[in-house]
């Protein structure tokens, strides 16, 4: 075993590092970098779109800026933004060291990263992929446009990442909680962050199935979906959305997850119905699975079929009202606190609703005929994505951004970012409702002046620059914060809040807990502060701690991923530098190398002596 | 406070709307024209109405909330911690249920009349067109055997039967103020019904993504009264291109000469690959778009259609005379079979 201090470059401590915490932020700084790439699209494709037959972006530009927004932000902003806080905090809230398979968390992490940066290399081969982000055949089985390789590979890469990942997060939650820490004890975020996983591993493997038939296609010449060679051209859209609809609920209930934590810490009470919200949460998931194809009420799949989907996908209203109407009287004979971080949580619900009564309003399929593929979807889904689960990512990151960084975020520069971002966001997506009603088909890079639309426009591109303020807004106080932010070293619990995470010490320490806490109740750490000292009560003697090694294994088995992926894409290149296959070969050997090398290779870790565990007690308090 | 200032965007849009902002009309679905139009738009109201409640509801007891539980500085009483309430959990659950069996109903009788069967020997007192999607351009077929690009006629006040199919990618077929759109889908036949109430020039778009120019793949539902109709299709089928060339001599060889004639079908010649050309002289627009009476645009149009329609299939004619051109255009405007005088 290896002895306890080494000394590592910080560089080459992130890049081997297996350790949740610093995968967390990790994520997390991945999921910005992405989302500031896919807003600015956004913001581009509105500029575009503020003046009848404006010509800053060509029709073939905007295709591909649609399609790399939608893609990047689902696939590769909003899911690691929330894998980040999963991994930071699924561990700290049931009292665990890490996570099950520390190794594999950090293969996840990279895997994730390598297929995101295959997918955004595409911009240097042609330009990006421009089916949209649902990638519908035949439009995406275009010889032509390599940028559609770099969408099938680079999300079937990603995925490989994202799947492994739930795994974990499944694993870790059935067997690593601490003791008394019951099923029906789980903090909600935990919860949602379970269901979220499980949905993960149905979704993602037809997802993989269908990326891999597309590429077979694409590549290799296969003919599942040509119609002029007898395939089908509807199956692709079963296939996607058997995937897609539930990746919308893989997103929403950890954001649920969130705005359940946030809500009952800064209201003082505790979340009203928790058994009803956990098993709410189950029935949307299960729900999520079963309404795919309300996305396909135009394409003629048969009264029969259309009534039941309509039917099904209305129901989910029924789970979503009990979740709305417990936070709210959570809120009620509470004691509020407004801080940046409430005011995302408590808006959230009215603007969550109001994405949701649309939502019921688009599943009445004959009605949906009007809505379907219009701005008025546009503005539905955006008042999902970005009034509940953008505005809940905010609110997390206010609320915990203490525990992971040591510091507070400025809450004036805060509420200032919250008011920018509520007028732009209203602003920007309220008025597309009419703008589908009144004729607008979404997808479109331009439309005709004098058809009663030039208004709405500019008033909807008005609203980004109101949200683009607002994000400068935030980075602004996120690098203020980093220098003049209220510090909390020290301080463990700096929101009088109720769960797990905030009985660690601040900064966290890399083993988390120097005894695995004893839990006594749901909110345990509020427990404590009525019932007990205010401190966890320990559930073993002080001891060695036993911690997994970091390894560089699971960067390069990405990197191998990532030439799989490149060379295969080569394939279809006209004049390719050096040949696919030895590309691909390398890629294999890097991968397959790797996977041996950790085979045969016996690492068991090291420990961290119980004299060091006994300094750090002393130090931060607690234990016994 | 400043959340309840934007909390009055809504209902300064609602104020907006009511003053009459309904988008263009024949085009806009807030001023329906038509039997299924109008149905689509009472159910709308419908299903706004209750959501509105819902929502009013939730609003309410959200204002109450942040307004009467802030915490006052200094107040360190820790509120009562309540399970929850089994009962108000049953009445949030069962009242939901309620409101979605209202809407239940119209859904499912609703989606049951709007099917209808492709079949053309179920429809044979119906007039039936076949609709076909390319990129970017729209391709009508009619029952008595001829074609038309980009513009349908229709009688007024008549079901008109579309069968819905696609060439490369999918389209979808959307005629916001006459109803709703299906999908026009390669290898497999949808069909929509549509009635336009009066006669008039009704707005038609392609509201599935198919390319970079599918934002300009728009086209135009003519609906005339009865007899002109039945004119019409008369004139269509009586069209023969030599006698309309009979003043446009230079510009009917300049287009059989450049090949023209490979793509687009005059009355009955020549290929359809392209727009048919038979009634181009009566069209409302350019590629579905562009301002048709502009001689230039259509001449830049036939040099270079790329520029004005990037992706499309067209082939450049950067090497055509501008003799040649201006004959073809000349000849393209005499393509007319209704009369001067009739106009939308
Ligand atoms: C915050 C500011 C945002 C703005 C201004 C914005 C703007 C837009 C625009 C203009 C489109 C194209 C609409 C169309 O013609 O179909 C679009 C599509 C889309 N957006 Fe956003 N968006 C924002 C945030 C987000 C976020 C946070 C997500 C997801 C996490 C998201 C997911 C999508 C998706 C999935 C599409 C559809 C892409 C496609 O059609 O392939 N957006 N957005
Ligand atoms: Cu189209």
């Amino acid at each position: 075993m290896a002895s306890y201090k080494k000394e590592k470059s910080v560089i080459w401590d992130w890049l081997t590092t297996v350790d949740h915490k610093k995968l967390g932020i990790m994520y997390l700084i991945a999921g910005t970098l992405f989302f500031v790439k896919a807003g600015l699209m956004a913001v581009f494709m509105r500029i575009q779109l503020m003046f009848p037959e404006n010509t800053f972006l060509s029709g073939q530009t905007f295709n591909e800026f649609i399609t790399m927004h939608g893609t990047i932000m689902l696939f590769l902003a909003a899911t690691p933004l929330l894998f980040g806080f999963m991994n930071y905090f699924i561990p700290l809230q049931i009292g665990a060291r890490d996570v099950a398979f520390p190794f594999v968390n950090a293969l996840g992490f990279w895997i994730f990263m390598s297929g995101g940066l295959l997918l955004s290399l595409s911009w240097f081969f042609g330009g990006g992929p421009d089916a949209g982000w649902t990638a519908y055949v035949p439009l995406s089985l275009n010889e032509n446009q390599l940028g559609l390789d770099f969408y099938v590979l680079g999300l079937q890469v990603s995925g490989i990442g994202t799947l492994i990942s739930a795994i974990n997060f499944l694993v870790t939650i059935i067997n690593m909680r601490a003791p008394g820490m019951t099923m029906m004890r789980l903090p909600l975020f935990v919860w949602t962050s379970f269901v979220t996983s499980t949905l993960i591993l149905f979704a993602f493997t037809p997802l993989a199935a269908g990326l891999a038939l597309l590429m077979l296609e694409r590549i290799f010449d296969a003919q599942f979906f040509n119609p002029t060679a007898g395939g089908n051209v509807v199956i692709w859209q079963h296939i996607f959305w058997i995937f897609g609809h539930p990746e919308v609920y893989i997103l929403v209930l950890p954001a649920f997850g969130i705005i359940s934590e946030v809500i009952p810490a800064f209201s003082r009470k505790r979340l009203f119905g928790y058994t009803a919200m956990v098993f709410a949460t189950m029935i949307i998931a299960f729900l999520g699975f079963m309404v795919w194809a309300h996305h396909m009420f135009t394409v003629g799949i048969g009264p029969v079929a259309n009534s039941i989907f309509a039917i099904a996908t209305m129901t989910i209203a029924v789970p979503t009202g009990i979740k709305i109407f417990n936070w709210l009287f959570t809120m009620w004979g509470g004691k509020i606190t407004f801080n940046t971080s409430m005011l995302f949580a408590s808006s959230f619900v009215p603007t969550f609703v109001l994405g949701g009564v649309t939502g019921v309003m688009l599943a009445m399929a004959p009605v949906d005929y009007l809505y379907h593929d219009t701005y008025f979807v546009v503005a539905h889904f955006h008042y999902i994505i970005v009034g509940g689960i953008v505005f809940a990512l905010f609110a997390g990151l206010f609320y915990w951004y203490p525990k992971m960084f040591n510091h507070k975020l400025n809450e004036k520069m805060g509420k200032w970012f919250f008011v920018l971002f509520t007028i732009g966001f209203h602003l920007t997506f309220f008025i597309q409702h009419f703008l589908g009603l009144m004729g607008m088909p979404r997808r479109v890079y331009t439309y005709l002046g004098g058809q009663g639309l030039d208004d709405f426009n500019l008033i909807s591109t008005v609203g980004t620059f109101f949200m683009s303020a607002a994000v400068i807004l935030l980075v602004i106080n996120i690098i203020y914060s980093a220098f003049k932010g209220e510090r909390v070293i020290g301080i463990n619990d700096p929101w009088d809040a109720r769960t797990l995470e905030w009985a660690t010490p601040t900064p966290v320490p890399e083993y988390n807990f120097a005894q695995t806490p004893q839990i006594r109740s749901l909110d345990p750490l509020f427990y404590e502060k009525v019932h007990g000292d205010g401190t966890m009560k320990p559930a073993e003697p002080v001891g060695d701690i036993h911690m997994p090694n970091g390894s560089i294994l699971p960067l390069i088995i990405s990197i191998g991923l990532f030439f799989g992926g490149f060379g295969l894409i080569m394939l279809e290149m006209d004049n390719p530098i050096v040949s696919p296959w030895i590309v691909l070969a390398v890629g294999a050997v890097l991968t397959f190398g790797s996977m041996a090398l950790r085979s045969i290779n016996d690492d068991h870790g090291y420990h961290i002596p119980k004299s060091v565990v006994q300094a750090d007690l002393k130090k931060w308090g607690g234990g016994k | 406070m400043r959340k309840q200032i934007w909390r009055l965007v809504p209902v300064a849009l609602m104020l907006f709307l009511l003053s009459g902002c309904l988008g263009e009309e024949n085009l806009t679905a807030l001023d329906p024209k038509g039997p299924a139009a109008q149905w689509i738009y009472d159910n709308m109201l419908l299903s706004i109405a209750v959501m509105t409640f819902v929502s009013i509801v939730v609003f309410v007891i959200f204002f109450l909330v942040i307004f009467k539980f802030r915490r006052k500085d200094g107040d360190d009483v820790l509120p009562k911690q309540v399970h929850g309430n089994t009962a108000m959990e049953i009445t949030w659950t069962v009242i939901p249920i309620i409101l979605l069996i209202i809407l239940f109903i119209p859904t499912v009788t609703g989606t049951f009349d709007f099917h209808v069967n492709a079949d053309p020997s179920e429809h044979e007192d119906a007039v039936y067109i076949k609709v076909t999607g390319h990129q970017y351009w729209w391709q009508f077929d009619y029952e008595e055997g001829f074609t038309a690009g980009q513009e349908v006629y229709i009688p007024a006040g008549e079901d008109v039967v579309f069968e819905l199919n696609a060439e490369d990618v999918i389209h979808s077929f959307w005629v916001p103020a006459l109803g709703g759109k299906i999908d026009n889908i390669p290898g497999v036949t949808n069909a929509l019904t549509l009635n336009a109430d009066e006669p008039g020039v009704y707005k038609g778009k392609c509201a599935e993504l198919c390319g970079p120019s599918h934002a300009l793949m728009d086209f135009k539902v003519i609906a005339l009264e009865r007899d002109e109709y039945d004119a019409w299709v008369e004139d269509m089928l009586a069209v023969e291109q030599e006698a309309t060339a009979a003043n446009a001599e230079a510009g009917y060889e300049a287009f059989q000469e450049n090949a023209c004639i490979s793509c687009h079908a005059i009355g009955g010649q020549g290929m359809a690959t392209g727009p048919a050309l038979t009634n181009f002289g009566d069209r409302q627009t350019l590629a579905g778009v562009y301002d048709i009476d502009d001689d230039e645009l259509l001449k830049e149009w036939i040099r270079d259609p790329q520029s004005l329609k990037q992706g499309n299939n067209m082939p450049a004619h950067p090497d055509i005379s501008d003799e040649d051109l201006d004959a073809i255009v000349e000849y393209l405007r005499s393509l007319q079979v209704r009369g001067a005088d009739q106009e939308y």
